[in-house]
């Protein structure tokens, strides 16, 4: 620790730290623009001018940037010294020489850095009266706008793009006072990070193009801390809504795991909430086939009649651990199904058994970057857990701070450490069947099948036991990679439905424990609540749960479209009967059979937890109240359970989750504050801006007579602007972000124990499963057999981040971005079956014909189709044959002036 | 004793003054052009709607009365009110909305005669709202200041802009 004098005042620092960072982690006030607490400084704005003294003595100091200087111990600075204030007004005003007169029509307008910086500085008069440069703007896809007269030539959008998101379509063009940042030429951002350039951008030069056509200002959003139902990951998310519309979604810092970003599959994928296929009202099927809505009391009461005795509940990963646990309740724990397909279950559930052993690592994102040697063993993790592998991008420049560690270059010096690194690397290898998006940063991939890949983990893990074997082959060069890692990181999954990939994952951190070596264990399930519903454990599989139905035995289907989880004949006859009830959101081919339907809130419309990858339990909170006769499951499933007359009935959030954690975990209680928690005893904390406008005329046209605001018994939130929202309260508890002076999300560090670290008030989410468990032993990996060549293909499922999750499908910003339907062809397979890229297969057990895709990595004998986007899962079929069909005609994408919202 | 005097010398001059009351409604008083009365909104001069949505009045109201949603026509690339509400039951004829408009779009008018017998009906929508004409500011249009393209106004077309730069340019 240093200590430093700003303005004669003493303040605690780290020494060798970067003193902008030191002044700002004081949450002082001091402007910057190209800083970026994940990406380092490079001293490009010339805007954090401060004054540097040489000792007591000196009374007149010198200019310096405080982002390019080094905490020493005793230095004194000063911010608020004539000069240094004059400075950086004065490079405000040089900045906002060319800036256009846009901020009215500007989406940035309101949380806007650059207004921020502008009024901070004290800048408020313009006296440069030349005429203004401008740029022509490009379309740049369905999620980003462009505006570039805007830009004040900070550079982040292309660090973040480019060095720190490995994007390589967008860049800085032109010299001088002509840089442009875009790309080569017009088109979609290819990077599925993309949407982090509206935050990283501190002006309005990248804005959300989907939140744009119908913009609300941040300080008329409503919000709640929520988290992210893309994936397992669980990013910390803030979903906004005005009039009763889901508006947009924003990062929420996490420390442990989001950071500062999220992927674009989080962020533009939640459009599904305000969709017109959102089911508002309970329903009974009648005579006809239509649903008669209207009667609730009714519907309850034909459900009471329709499920019979002791029906089946069939559970869902995509809804919260309290509305499983709701169903589970009701029906039993034996008639309980967690609603997950067999195979994948078994794959869950062998990880979370290797992850509650001890010694084993489960890695927060954080930790995952820390990392220096990195086995991704067939999971393409950039689409399956893709935040993830942004981490994973981090982490092989571990290696690149080493080097500038060891050459006295401080490692927040971004230039630096990447200009003395060049090209070196921390170790990663990469085994998928298929090409992923991190081989540019790999240090070797290899491809291959399901069992070729089994085969290499059992290989690794052969060569880690006996060091003496090792070769020059990819097994050889991971084992020596790993053996010599200080943080080695094994990432599997459980995309390709494989016990054996996992068990020999899990093969491998044994082995390296057996060297002493701690090894982390990345499992990447697929949906949100995977593992919630997991651990929840069920007496019924998939399979079993569906021939009871097909027997006629009554069935509560949870949130969950069967369709995508077993092949459509099976689930065809599996709803024959029709004596089922669907609880869901949206109308799917499931609910369209059930003879009663009852509409099921979105996780914005309720309050509840979800466990993410690494078995950390998250609460997320109701955005705003659902409209209609929407309610969220459990509330339904307590008034099924009064007309059963079986299972508990709760009448609020609270009394559920006191019962779900009695009966399951109880540091379900711990994971947030309870609803009696108050800021300074007596606050609540708002949803709502202290600025939240419109009050009294936004429902006159309905009632002239303003609604009372909802008194929230579930959560410590209040429904208003009253309250206070102060950044030190329980870190799961920060509705949004805004401070004093600071309206954009610049102003996050204000929530921050230190800049890039935890938040103030801790990060949250707590680890249901502790590793304390016995030490993981070596499991018997029985090697499936290896691909028979009998003029069939293996078919392996395909996983991508705009195409292959149910929810995010029917958000129409991602709708934009999901390929035609395709099949994954090696290119040895291409040639031998003489087909070219955009030419039409028909592979059999699928009913359309498939554009053909060829993959540079695929090996031969095998082929991908991507999961969510072909008709038929193909986990019904293992194996395909494959015929030309001299028909087809390519079907290009939907281009984005094309699609229409909703 | 003098000031009573004086007060009723006062009132007693007054009997000879011209009458200060008229007779309303019949006779129209005098309004000043700038007096704070019924809000309306403007257009600009080439007679599309001033209002850009922004918001600021909004949020600069002090009693909340305003609320309004931004949409877009395609066709032109201009912002607009999807919906423009304002609450006159609650509206205190401040002036902040006038004020914090950068548009010039939301104007008050001398117009104060906003009694009704039902309150639903002082709730104004965009059509109720909207004037024809350019209100107190004949000639300001904020589109033709703004760097944002509109039809009919290009990059490099607004006042005070350079033609937009060639990013292929190695000039120097």
């Amino acid at each position: 620790m240093a200590t430093i004098h700003i303005d004669g005042k003493p303040y605690e620092a780290k020494a060798g730290e970067n003193l902008l960072e030191s002044i700002l982690s004081q949450h002082l006030d001091l402007p910057y623009f190209c800083w970026h607490p994940s990406m380092g400084s490079i001293g490009a704005c010339r805007q954090c001018a401060i004054i540097t003294y040489a000792d007591e003595d000196d009374t007149r100091g010198r200019i310096g940037m405080a982002c390019m200087t080094s905490v020493t111990d005793g230095m004194r600075i000063s911010l608020e010294a004539p000069l240094a204030k004059d400075f950086r007004s004065t490079v405000i005003e040089w900045l906002m020489e060319n800036h256009p007169h846009d901020c009215p029509v500007c989406e940035e307008g309101g949380e806007c850095h650059l207004q921020d910086m502008t009024v901070m500085t004290g800048h408020s008069m313009r006296r440069y009266r030349g005429t203004k440069r401008t740029w022509e703007n490009q379309n740049l896809g369905p999620f980003i706008g462009h505006e570039m007269n805007r830009c004040i030539t900070c550079y982040r959008c292309v660090r973040f793009y480019d060095e720190y998101a490995g994007g390589k379509d967008l860049a800085a063009f032109g010299s001088r006072g002509r840089m442009y940042f875009g790309r080569f030429e017009d088109g979609t951002l290819e990077s599925e990070f993309a949407g982090n350039l509206v935050e990283v951008c501190p002006t309005g030069v990248f804005t959300d193009k989907p939140f744009a056509q119908s913009y609300t200002r941040k300080w008329d959003l409503q919000s709640a801390p929520s988290i992210c139902v893309g994936c397992a990951v669980g990013c910390n998310v803030f979903p906004a809504e005005r009039y009763g519309d889901l508006k947009r979604i924003t990062n929420r810092y996490h420390g442990g795991l989001n950071g500062y970003f999220l992927c674009d599959r989080g962020r533009f994928g939640s459009h599904f909430v305000n969709h017109e296929k959102r089911i508002k009202h309970a329903g009974v099927r009648t005579q006809s086939g239509d649903y008669e809505f209207g009667d609730v009391s009714n519907a309850i009461k034909v459900a009471g009649a329709t499920l019979g005795d002791r029906p089946i509940g069939i559970g869902s990963p995509r809804t919260s651990f309290e509305n499983n646990f709701a169903l589970r309740e009701l029906v039993g724990s034996e008639n309980f199904c967690t609603g997950i397909d067999d195979r994948e279950l078994e794959v869950i559930k062998t990880a979370l058994d290797v992850m509650s052993r001890q010694g084993i690592v489960v890695p927060s994102l954080k930790q995952v970057e820390e990392a220096d040697a990195i086995l991704i063993l067939g999971e393409d993790i950039a689409n399956t857990a893709a935040r993830t592998a942004l981490s994973v991008r981090q982490a092989v420049r571990t290696k690149s701070f080493e080097m500038a560690t060891d050459a006295h270059i401080p490692t927040w010096q971004d230039a630096g450490v990447r200009g003395h690194a060049q090209s070196e690397k921390s170790a990663l290898f990469i085994a998928t069947p298929a090409a992923t998006r991190l081989d540019d940063i790999a240090t070797q991939v290899t491809s291959g099948s399901v069992s070729e890949l089994v085969a290499l983990g059992s290989s690794i893990c052969t060569r880690l036991r006996s060091p003496s074997a090792s070769s020059d082959d990819f097994a050889g060069r991971v084992a020596d990679a790993l053996r010599t890692a200080k943080v080695p990181l094994i990432i599997t999954g459980s995309s390709l439905q494989s016990i054996e990939l996992v068990q020999v994952a899990a093969n491998i951190c044994v082995s390296l424990q057996e060297h002493d070596q701690t090894s982390s264990f990345l499992f990447v399930p697929t949906e949100v609540n995977s593992v919630g519903v997991a651990l929840l454990e069920g007496g019924l599989s998939l399979s079993t749960a569906m021939q009871r139905m097909a027997e006629g035995q009554g069935a509560i289907v949870l949130e969950n479209d069967l369709y995508s989880r077993a092949p459509a004949n099976s689930v065809d006859k599996a709803l024959s009967p029709g004596n089922f009830l669907v609880l869901d959101t949206l109308e799917n081919r499931t609910a369209e059979q059930a003879s009663i339907v009852f509409p099921a809130a979105t996780y914005a419309e309720q309050t509840g937890t979800f466990v993410n990858y690494e078995t950390r339990a998250q609460r997320f909170y109701q955005v705003f109240e659902p409209q209609d006769e929407i309610a969220p499951a459990w509330s339904w499933l307590s008034h099924l359970a009064k007309t059963l007359g079986t299972g508990s009935t709760w009448n609020s959030y609270a009394s559920v989750l006191e019962q779900c954690a009695e009966h399951t975990y109880s540091l379900l209680r711990d994971i947030a504050p309870s609803s009696d928690y108050r800021i300074d005893t007596t606050s609540r904390i708002p949803r709502q801006s202290h600025r939240y406008s419109g009050r009294t005329a936004m429902n006159a046209q309905v009632n002239i007579h303003e609604p009372k605001a909802k008194v929230d018994t579930d959560t410590p939130f209040s429904y208003s602007m009253e309250g206070q929202n102060p950044g030190d309260q329980n870190g799961a508890t920060i509705p949004y972000v805004w401070s004093p002076g600071w309206n954009s999300n610049q102003s996050v560090f204000k929530f921050q124990q230190e800049v890039a670290g935890k938040l103030a008030g801790g990060d949250p989410g707590l680890r249901l499963i502790e590793n304390i468990g016995a030490h993981l032993q070596y499991f018997d990996v029985d090697t499936p057999e290896l691909s028979r060549r009998d003029g069939s293909f293996e078919v392996i499922p395909l996983h991508l981040v705009f195409g292959s999750d149910e929810m995010s499908n029917q958000s129409w910003p991602i709708r934009a971005r999901i390929p035609a339907p395709f099949v994954l062809l090696s290119q040895q397979d291409a040639t031998i079956l003489e087909v070219k890229p955009g030419m039409g297969l028909r592979v059999d057990g699928i009913t359309e014909s498939l554009e053909v895709q060829v993959d540079s990595r695929l090996p031969s004998g095998v082929i991908g189709l991507p999961q969510g986007l072909v008709e038929i899962p193909q986990r019904a079929i293992d194996r395909a044959h494959l015929s030309v069909d001299p028909e087809f005609v390519a079907r290009s994408n939907a281009s984005p002036e094309v699609i229409a919202k909703g | 004793m003098l000031s009573q005097i004086k007060t009723l010398w006062t009132v007693f001059v007054h009997l000879f003054k011209r009458n200060e009351t008229v007779q309303y409604p019949e006779e129209m008083p005098y309004q000043a052009p700038r007096y704070r009365g019924r809000i309306i909104l403007t257009r600009d001069p080439d007679g599309e709607e001033r209002c850009v949505a922004c918001n600021l009045c909004a949020v600069a109201c002090p009693v909340d009365c305003i609320a309004l949603q931004k949409t877009e026509k395609e066709e032109d690339g201009r912002w607009y009110p999807e919906f423009f509400r304002i609450n006159f039951s609650r509206c205190i004829m401040c002036g902040m909305c006038e004020e914090a408009c950068p548009t010039y779009a939301i104007q008050l008018t001398p117009d104060f005669e906003l009694c009704e017998f039902d309150r639903d009906n002082m709730v104004y929508e965009k059509e109720h709202l909207l004037i024809d004409g350019t209100g107190k500011y004949p000639d300001y249009s904020f589109w033709h200041v703004a760097g944002k393209t509109i039809t009919g106004k290009d990059k490099g077309e607004a006042q005070n802009e350079n033609k937009p730069e060639d990013v292929r340019s190695l000039l120097p």
